[in-house]
């Protein structure tokens, strides 16, 4: 992993005039925002704030209807670019894992390199097994989905991100599914993938990962992107009222 | 009762093989035989149909859909006849009772197949297809390597199902003069004449026997696919894994 922090200020993913309707909700409104290469992004804000939406057009699970997204210099709308291979180059981590039950926590790993990237299921192997390490499952590589605990299946879903050698890993509420026991490990995870320099843009509510991690908080509210700040400036000093209301009520819980 | 067993130790083997092997292979034989085979052959149909009934494409779609609602919307007696009497004349020239009632159990299958396919894709959660088409994988793949391996195993009791009644539906071969266990059943009849009450229980035990059996399977299956979603089948997942097991060189 290479010491992307060091070239911070060229973009890794860029929102311009981005635009998303449901119908005739507004779900995504004028979205202006660039995540640098190396950067962590924590994206928050309450429910419905097209957090997830957003999260989710990056690698075009969700269209939009006006405006551009780049990702690493790829305009991600562009009518030329094969979604597929553009895909495997996004990695995307679910709140609610989505492995493959089918198969083992291996196979879910090696499928994307093996199917998509064509490479040699040896070699994928090898580096499954190595993200596994990674992530401190190696003595699961056998194991199925099902027989592992929601924390280790969502590390699995984070090495499976990972298999695919992204330039970037956007986590949809990677923790929101947890039981509170298991929250911390997949943190913990997070925070050595962060170390090692790599760009992550993360839908949360886990707000001292925020503090502790993020380079920079997005606070978004009805679909549009209200302040984006350092953690120290957010949480000490919230601009607007929407995000004052929004840190009071988590921190009343 | 007696008269049962005596009719058993009379014509057990006819019951069995028919005639076979002095004469054309039969009764409980050839119903096996005519249902393992119509679902072997209707399984790639059945698949092929289900695809097409779920592909975005309409031009599969459509006539998927139209094959699949008439043949279930239509006896099996009636293919029976359809293919009994047009194929021939199609051909222009004989074809076996076998083969009839085989190119029709599969034609009629398939169709039924396809809806327990089909039910088991659209059945699979949404996060399935939105993990497998983020980590890059395209329509095909993640149709055959994520979604129909998972349909169709959780499939595998309505599958089971679907064999029990095409064992039944073998039955009807009789109206055309296949030679399967109905037939050898009431050739016995025909000979006795005096026992019919005896040699249709014994006929109906034999299928249900057969047939409960499997429906048993099915059910045991069934529990066991419930316990490995929960996770709670270690001894049999690690059997399985065996197979997969990566070279602990490797690591």
């Amino acid at each position: 992993m290479s010491n992307a922090k060091e070239s911070s200020g060229q973009p890794m993913i860029s929102f311009k005039n981005v635009h998303k309707w449901y119908g005739d909700y507004h779900a995504l409104n004028d979205i202006n925002a660039q995540v640098n290469k190396g950067e962590v992004i924590v994206v928050c804000g309450p429910s419905g704030s097209g957090k997830s939406t957003l999260i989710r057009t990056v690698n075009r699970l969700e269209p939009i209807q006006k405006g551009h997204i780049e990702f690493d210099g790829q305009d991600v709308y562009s009518p030329k670019l094969d979604v597929n291979k553009f895909r495997a180059h996004v990695g995307f981590v679910f709140q609610s894992f989505n492995l493959f039950p089918h198969l083992s926590v291996t196979e879910n790993i090696e499928l994307a390199p093996v199917t998509a990237l064509r490479e040699k299921r040896s070699s994928a192997r090898e580096r499954a097994l190595q993200l596994l390490d990674r992530v401190g499952l190696a003595n699961k590589a056998s194991a199925y989905p099902g027989q592992l605990s929601g924390g280790q299946q969502q590390r699995v879903a984070i090495a499976r991100a990972l298999a695919m050698n992204p330039p970037a890993i956007l986590f949809d509420e990677p923790t929101s599914a947890l039981d509170p026991e298991m929250v911390g490990e997949v943190l913990q995870v997070m925070k050595q993938l962060a170390r090692d320099g790599m760009t992550m843009m993360c839908v949360t509510h886990e707000m001292n990962f925020a503090r502790e991690v993020a380079d920079r908080v997005w606070f978004m509210d009805h679909g549009a992107l209200i302040e984006s700040d350092t953690p120290e400036a957010f949480f000490g000093n919230p601009q607007s009222e929407r995000a004052q209301r929004f840190l009071n009520d988590l921190r009343s819980h | 009762m007696t008269d049962i067993l005596q009719i058993i130790s009379d014509n057990w083997l006819l019951l069995l093989i028919g005639q076979y092997p002095n004469g054309p292979l039969g009764g409980l034989a050839v119903t096996l035989l005519l249902s393992v085979l119509g679902i072997v052959l209707a399984f790639p149909l059945g698949v092929a149909l289900a695809l097409c009934r779920l592909s975005p494409f309409w031009f599969l779609r459509h006539p998927a859909t139209a094959v699949v609602y008439v043949v279930r919307g239509v006896p099996l007696i009636m293919f029976i006849f359809w293919t009994y009497f047009i194929v021939p004349q199609i051909l222009g020239r004989p074809v076996a009772g076998f083969t009839t009632m085989l190119v029709t159990l599969v034609i009629y299958q398939s169709a039924y197949l396809a809806e327990i396919v089909r039910a088991g894709m659209t059945g699979l959660p949404g996060g399935q297809t939105e993990a497998a088409r983020a980590i890059g994988l395209n329509y095909m793949q993640t149709t055959f390597k994520v979604l129909l391996p998972q349909a169709i195993y959780n499939m595998v009791p309505a599958i089971i199902s679907q064999f029990v009644s095409s064992i039944k539906d073998t039955a009807l071969g009789y109206v055309i003069s296949v030679n399967e266990l109905t037939f050898a059943g009431s050739q016995i009849n025909a000979t006795l004449l005096t026992m019919p009450f005896q040699v249709y229980i014994l006929l109906a035990a034999i299928y249900f026997v057969v047939c409960s059996a499997l429906t048993q399977l099915a059910r045991t299956l069934e529990k066991r696919i419930a316990q490995r979603r929960a996770g709670r089948l270690p001894a049999r997942a690690a059997a399985v894994v065996g197979v997969a097991a990566p070279q602990p060189a490797k690591v």
